[in-house]
């Protein structure tokens, strides 16, 4: 209990203290650009995408199973809704319907191969890795899909204004609080014993200060942006998800010992199936974020994405193994993929040295976790 | 004094600030037998891992002597090349490589660009004929029973040249015939000057087999002892430190009505030669503990998994429980039928291990805590009540945990078998099945999951015991099943019954 919960701290704050070294890093080389409101705004729209599919991705990964095919998946239902909008002017609710639908089913169907069929998710996920490329290169016939619809602009493009933002985030804020709360005087309640108070409230308070300073900054360029918000939305029921729901802990008991989540009546296939249609949904957004900032549905569009989520879900301490893994940390590790990116961007650095700087971080992030695990 | 092979003194070992030996010294001579008894958690295991090599030189206090030196090892490569060899619990053998690999795995004779395979079958020929293995070289390990396997470990030993062999529970899965031979195997090493240090909980091999007695109990060395002074009781009463007053706390509790009637259930796995369960038909009543005995292959276990839905190949059985014909094709059903099983591989089908204890005792019955407030929408769960059932069934089954949300895999066996019956009892079963219940665990918890299945049966559930420890099953049940190659072979009254009966009809072939 002691050993496990200073490890899960130490985690926790070496993440943090990650994030915070290279925006402070990336502060000082840019004389100060870094943290202006114009680039944290960019900043943060470009995660948005690569955060949406990570927490996606998290579930998947926590359940002992890989997707390989979100990047394809997520060009496909873009091209879609890039067909659907710019060829048959269809209304934009629909196109979104239609989207978070076809994104469910492809993530089902990867699941019932996975689940029922028994054939292995990393060759299921391959394959469709290859054949909706495939599927989004003929149906677009290889050229761009463009323009979008204002409509359509507005998921990825627009932003709210402050008034309504900090009422949002004020809310959630002391929804956040509260929760701590109530939770701590439960357990207590049940004799169980809390993390200490300490530890829980700053933790809180801290996430209610860099969200407050956030929309702060946010307002003098422009105000949130709607994929920001967009993503917040999906990042709380998400955690809901995987914390506080029967589902949620089934995933985790699978990723743990399926054979034995099995043996206690659980729905094992079933369970297996609706992770991957829950990812799937996920693409969808994230497809529908992508094709709106671009204005156009690419062939090209989301190459290699699945590396990106796959990555921030493993910076953030989701094991490969199964069974271990936070929506949190997923977040986490995607804000550190995505900051680096930015940075080196801002600097100038040479693409091939992004490549191998990213790459460099992902093993040594690994390699320090497992270190500290067995340290212990 | 003739010089000790084995001379441990004052070993001291620590785990962050807490001592989980405290000061223990054993010594043994040229092929002597030694025992280590102790509960699960005394410490019998960190003892083991810091004779081979485990945990470092260093990383303890005291010394160790082998043959007279100070061993100073790094790693258990430094102590098998002394000829320390620790055969675990967990058998390490890589299922897909033949006998003959497996034995010569890391140790391989030949070359680096050849192997000299003629050479290596030659001598793994030898070593099956030293453990009386009656098998080909290149047999598959994955076709072997766990008693043969066994033995391919102790072969494996010997061609390393072994001086000391530490068998860490080994009979804890092997079955009467099988433990006879690996106790024999064990005897002859000994003829041949290689000690012994026997890790057991069955204490009538510990007597039988062993030299000297050492008990230890929370850390401390309590006593070694000459085995021919002691009895099992004196061992018991060295090991919990309190006399209990007997092994088997039989009570008398009211037998009902016929509950469930199996007809016929028969179990075919593919390409087997012949049935695993053969058409084996039994009653079970309200408030009865049925024992079924059996070797390891005999489709006790099978039997088990076509009742819970469990089972991996074709069967079909007509079952009637209550009256009512059931049709149980999975866990599910069986779960939703009112039958319910404890495992018998409890790391690979009961526990799972990174999740919190609690949490492992609710993940049958998570629908039942559908939270009543807006959460239920999205099929949220009521922790405050799932806390509740936690609670009690955590103090009704004494599971000794410092918190329900401590990791279910920092627990003893015998912790963690009690909440993986308490998983079980959530689900208020009508019929619980237990698949050696108390295999690999303590003689303390052994008795307080005992004086449980009495509580059970007395409020009216029955119970169907499997287990490969026949003064349990006699001890225990009202009834006793014996199966022999899928088929039934005998039903007793435990008055009168005793372990011979049951073997000769376990072991007897034809009608």
């Amino acid at each position: 209990m002691f050993i496990k919960i200073k490890t899960n701290q130490l985690q926790l704050f070496a993440m943090v203290a990650a994030i915070l070294f290279i925006v402070v890093f990336f502060t000082i080389m840019t004389d100060g650009s870094f943290i202006s409101p114009r680039n944290i705004s960019n900043l943060l729209r470009q995660t948005a995408i690569v955060v949406v599919l990570a927490i996606g991705m998290v579930f998947v990964i926590v359940s002992a199973e890989i997707d390989l095919s979100v990047g394809s998946m997520m060009g496909l239902l873009g091209g879609i809704a890039a067909i659907f909008d710019v060829w048959f002017h269809f209304p934009i609710a629909l196109t979104i319907l239609l989207t978070l639908g076809i994104g469910l089913l492809l993530g089902l169907f990867n699941g019932w191969w996975v689940a029922y069929q028994r054939v292995p998710s990393f060759i299921v996920t391959l394959a469709g890795m290859l054949a909706f490329r495939g599927v989004l290169v003929g149906f677009t016939d290889g050229v761009t899909v463009a323009p979008t619809s204002s409509a359509m602009s507005v998921i990825g493009q627009s932003y709210i204004p402050f008034s309504w933002g900090i009422s949002v985030v004020s809310l959630l804020c002391l929804g956040l609080l509260a929760r701590v709360y109530s939770r701590r005087k439960a357990k207590q309640q049940h004799g169980v014993r809390n993390q200490s108070a300490q530890f829980e409230y700053s933790k809180a308070i801290a996430m209610v200060v860099a969200l407050l300073a956030l929309v702060f900054i946010l307002d003098h360029y422009r105000g949130i942006p709607t994929p920001i918000l967009l993503m917040g939305g999906l990042i709380i029921i998400l955690t809901y998800v995987a914390k506080r729901t029967a589902f949620g802990r089934r995933v985790y008991a699978i990723g743990g010992n399926i054979e034995a989540t099995r043996m206690s009546g659980v729905n094992v296939e079933r369970t297996k199936m609706l992770v991957f249609g829950l990812n799937g949904i996920m693409v969808a957004v994230a497809a529908l974020i992508l094709t709106s900032r671009l204005g156009a549905g690419s062939p090209a569009a989301g190459n290699m994405a699945e590396l990106d989520a796959i990555a921030a879900c493993v910076i953030g301490g989701t094991s490969l193994a199964g069974g271990v893994g936070t929506v949190f940390g997923a977040i986490m590790g995607a804000l550190i993929m995505s900051s680096l990116d930015n940075g080196m961007s801002m600097l100038d650095v040479p693409t091939f040295w992004q490549l191998i700087v990213k790459g460099a971080i992902l093993l040594l992030a690994v390699w320090l976790d497992v270190k500290t695990k067995k340290a212990r | 004094m003739k010089q000790p092979l084995l001379d441990m003194r004052d070993i001291v070992k620590s785990f962050s600030g807490v001592r989980a030996l405290n000061g223990v010294s054993i010594t043994l001579g040229e092929g002597e037998v030694l025992s280590v008894c102790g509960e699960n958690g005394s410490g019998k295991s960190t003892l083991m891992k810091v004779l081979s090599g485990v945990w470092p030189y260093g990383s303890y206090e005291g010394e160790i002597y082998f043959q007279g030196k100070l061993i100073q090892a790094n790693g258990i490569r430094d102590t098998e090349a002394l000829g320390i060899v620790i055969i675990h619990q967990e058998l390490a053998l890589v299922q897909e490589l033949s006998v003959m690999e497996n034995i010569f795995l890391g140790n391989e004779i030949g070359s680096f660009a050849r192997l000299n395979d003629e050479a290596m079958h030659h001598r793994a020929s030898e070593l099956l004929a030293r453990v009386k293995l009656d098998i080909q070289p290149d047999t598959l390990v994955r076709e072997l029973g766990v008693g043969q396997q066994q033995l391919v470990e102790i072969a494996k030993a010997l061609n390393k040249n072994v001086k000391l062999l530490i068998l860490d529970e080994p009979t804890s899965s092997l079955t009467s015939a099988d433990i006879r031979i690996l106790l024999n195997i064990v005897g002859e090493l000994k003829a041949q000057a290689i000690a012994c240090i026997y890790i057991s909980h069955k204490l009538d091999e510990v007597l039988a087999l062993s030299d000297w007695v050492a008990v230890i109990r929370d850390g401390d060395h309590i006593a070694t002892k000459a085995a021919s002074e002691l009895t099992q009781h004196d061992i018991i009463a060295m090991m919990v430190g309190r006399q209990l007053e007997e092994l088997f706390p039989r009570e008398d509790h009211e037998i009902g009505e016929v509950v469930l009637r199996v007809n016929k259930a028969t179990a075919i796995q593919a390409g087997a030669s012949r049935p695993q369960v053969d058409e084996v038909s039994f009653e079970l009543h309200r408030g009865e503990i049925l024992g079924i005995a059996g070797l390891i292959g005999s489709g006790r276990t099978e039997l088990m998994q076509c009742l819970y839905g469990c089972y991996n190949g074709q069967y079909r059985a007509s079952i009637e429980l209550e009256g009512q014909t059931k049709q149980i094709r999975s866990q599910r059903s069986a779960l939703a039928a009112g039958i319910a099983m404890v495992p018998e591989d409890r790391k690979r089908h009961g526990i799972v291990p990174i999740m919190s204890v609690g949490r492992n005792m609710t993940l049958s019955v998570l629908d039942n805590y559908k939270a009543n407030h807006f959460s239920s929408v999205f099929g949220g769960v009521d922790e405050d009540k799932e806390y509740q059932d936690i609670e009690e069934y955590i103090a009704r089954l004494k599971v000794k945990t410092a918190s329900p949300e401590l990791a279910i895999k920092h627990l003893s066996g015998g912790n963690q078998q009690k909440a993986i019956i308490a998983k079980c009892l959530l689900t208020h079963p009508k019929i619980l099945i237990l698949d050696e219940p108390t295999r690999g665990i303590d003689v303390g918890a052994k008795y307080e999951i005992y004086k449980l299945m009495y509580s059970l049966v007395k409020e009216g559930v029955s119970i169907i015991m499997v287990s490969s420890e026949l003064p349990e099953v006699i001890g225990i049940s009202d009834r006793v099943l014996v199966m022999h190659e899928g088929k039934l072979k005998g039903e007793f009254d435990h008055q009168g019954l005793t372990q011979e009966i049951i073997m000769n009809c376990a072991i007897k072939e034809g009608a």
